[in-house]
């Protein structure tokens, strides 16, 4: 089955990616926008068709590896 | 001195240390970053900068769950010596051995440049003949070097004083300026709790040879293998 796990900035973290993000965003004259967080996805194919099961797959997969969670949280989906 | 330097697919700065490891008296084997053991006799392993993995997901984050980071992992519990550069302070941290994280330089640009360092404590194999404050200058290059952890964390590096080296201005002041990239408290590197383990960005492996524009990262090399 398909999964997606998502990797978010806690809050607090400084992000200079995003804060440049959201320069451009504004020099390129895209109005509204009042804040800019950069993160990463991760579109997973798991064998299991049990979704309790995928879901424990990608939970060790993000503490494990996807996240650091020193700075970093993640949330898992599965599609 | 029997340092064996590690090499990670991307390492590119395997050679420098381990020029300067022979020019300070130590005897280098290189390993390889598949292997399950250190090379026999190792009592410093050191994890060169580079772009292991090419910095895929994070920087050092694939290298950090290499099979030889079990073996680090053993031989720094046995209090044998680990030293981390550049690429590999964020492979320390990233494996557990070093708390906290480098995220990417506060200005976003890749530094490239001397620096100025400030020296920690001295009753370590790594700095014993460093002089406490004493200010360095050695080279720095990174995209990913400013240092983060949580508030806990700091309080613990500093109250056990386990900032190895600052980066300051060359009078060795750490204003606002002199933090490059930064990092927190303008941490440069730091020690494990036992201070047998050291991660730093900066490369004193650069500066051994006066053709090289200076020799203030000898005396590391020197003191590791005395």
């Amino acid at each position: 089955m398909k999964a997606r796990v998502t990797v978010t900035l806690k809050t607090g973290v400084l992000d200079p990616q995003g804060k440049a993000i959201e320069g451009a965003l504004k020099s390129l004259g895209v109005e509204g926008v009042t804040s800019v967080r950069q993160g990463k996805v991760f579109d997973i194919e798991v064998e299991t068709q049990d979704k309790s099961r995928a879901e424990a797959i990608l939970k060790q997969a993000g503490e494990k590896l996807l996240a650091n969670t020193v700075v970093e949280n993640f949330r898992v989906e599965v599609l | 001195m029997h340092a064996a330097v590690i090499l990670f697919p991307g390492s590119n700065r395997e050679g420098d240390v381990a020029r300067a490891l022979r020019l300070g008296g130590a005897k280098v084997t290189m390993a390889w970053h598949a292997d399950s053991e250190l090379p026999a006799g190792t009592d410093l392993a050191v994890l060169p900068g580079g772009f292991s993995y090419g910095d895929y997901l994070r920087c050092g984050a694939i290298a950090a769950r290499a099979p030889v980071m079990d073996a680090v992992r053993a031989h720094a519990a046995r209090g044998g010596l680990v030293l981390g550069i550049c690429n590999g302070f964020q492979i320390l941290c990233e494996s557990g051995l070093l708390p906290g994280i480098l995220t990417r330089n506060a200005g976003l640009k890749f530094l490239c440049h001397m620096q100025h360092l400030k020296v920690g404590r001295t009753d370590t194999p790594f700095t014993r003949l460093y002089r406490r404050d004493q200010v360095i200058e050695v080279a720095i290059a990174h995209g990913e070097g400013n240092y983060t952890a949580d508030a806990e964390t700091l309080k613990r590096l500093e109250g056990e004083d386990r900032v190895a080296f600052r980066y300051c201005d060359a009078a060795g002041d750490t204003n606002e300026a002199a933090n490059v990239n930064g990092s927190l408290n303008h941490i440069a590197g730091i020690y494990s709790d036992r201070r047998n383990v050291l991660g730093m960005m900066p490369h004193p492996e650069n500066l051994v040879e006066a053709m090289m524009g200076g020799t203030d990262g000898l005396p590391m090399f020197r003191g590791l293998a005395a």
